[in-house]
């Protein structure tokens, strides 16, 4: 099993998830923005960062990086993609995933910890449905936003994989998103499944040094996946 | 040599969170009859370039059609 991680110009959390595939026993490799080879990879991270400064909108100008025509290409084949934090929102600008990030409500960077209700699942994420876990947020561009048409078919074909919630797991009367997250959207996988964004960032807490480990299944399971298709 | 003047903007529906941060700013410092605020992107450009390339810019790359609206304006010389 071998991840590839990919580093665009300003890409800071790339090592961090490098550190938690090794920490889990996964092989993972940097892969430059510039490379236009992805053989050999099982599946790809776009990790955290401010990819080209976020200049025109975060994410805009990093979907045009020559390897991300490999990583769509990756993608199309049914090649697990994913997108944390810029890593999502530079998945949204290519259109591998639908709708947008906005700035925050309130217009705050918010770095804390969050809860997430685990509402559907995905190639990268396979849990009971219900389960909270906490996982940290580090974004000023996290709220997600699309039109109602889309939000309904992501409802209709379970793509809504993770919403940000309270504790106990509950929604609050004003919702639980800490950034105005569209129906407290966390994160989502594309129909097929195989693509999945999110803004929480799972990689910080695989080594309890991080201060949890809430964020391993995230990285077990793609390889059970993978396995599981291997036969 | 042409000059353009390209006002980018949120979709109706969309919330913008710096225009809505504005308007309760300028409430809270005694304005009153404020009916909406949005706050966009003005982008100026010059070059050998017609209408079409321009707006083949903005479609690609300048405005996300998934949540913005674009107006470009020609300026005369």
């Amino acid at each position: 099993m071998r991840f590839g991680v990919v580093i665009f110009p300003g890409s800071n959390c790339d090592q961090d998830v490098i550190h938690a595939a090794n920490y889990l026993g996964f092989d993972a490799e940097y892969v430059w923005h510039g490379d236009t080879d992805l053989s050999g990879f099982d599946a790809i991270v776009l990790p955290g960062g401010f990819s080209y400064g976020d200049y025109i909108r975060t994410g805009a100008v990093a979907r045009f990086s020559p390897v991300m025509n490999e990583v769509v290409r990756f993608a199309d084949a049914g090649g697990p993609v994913l997108g944390i934090c810029n890593g999502f929102q530079i998945l949204t600008e290519a259109h591998l995933l639908p709708g947008a990030l906005l700035r925050n409500q309130g217009l705050k960077f918010i770095c804390k910890t969050s809860n997430l209700r685990v509402d559907g699942s995905c190639d990268w994420l396979d849990l009971p449905l219900g389960s909270v876990l906490e996982v940290p947020i580090n974004h000023n561009e996290g709220n997600f936003t699309c039109d109602a048409a889309t939000l309904e078919r992501m409802k209709d074909n379970g793509q809504i994989i993770v919403r940000y919630c309270e504790a106990d797991g509950s929604t609050g009367p004003d919702g639980s998103a800490p950034n105005g997250a569209l129906d407290d959207i966390a994160g989502i996988c594309n129909e097929r499944g195989n693509v999945f964004g999110l803004m929480p960032h799972p990689e910080r807490v695989v080594d309890p040094a991080g201060g949890g480990t809430d964020g391993q299944p995230f990285f077990t399971t793609i390889v059970r996946t993978l396995a599981e298709v291997a036969g | 040599m042409a000059r353009y003047e390209i006002f980018v903007t949120y979709k109706a529906g969309i919330f913008d969170p710096p225009g809505a941060t504005a308007e309760r700013a300028l409430t809270n410092l005694g304005y009153t009859g404020i009916d909406e605020v949005k706050i966009g992107k003005y982008i100026r450009m010059s070059g050998d370039l017609d209408m079409a390339t321009v707006t083949e810019m903005c479609e690609k790359l300048l405005a996300n059609p998934v949540i913005e609206d674009f107006r470009i304006e020609t300026v005369e010389e």
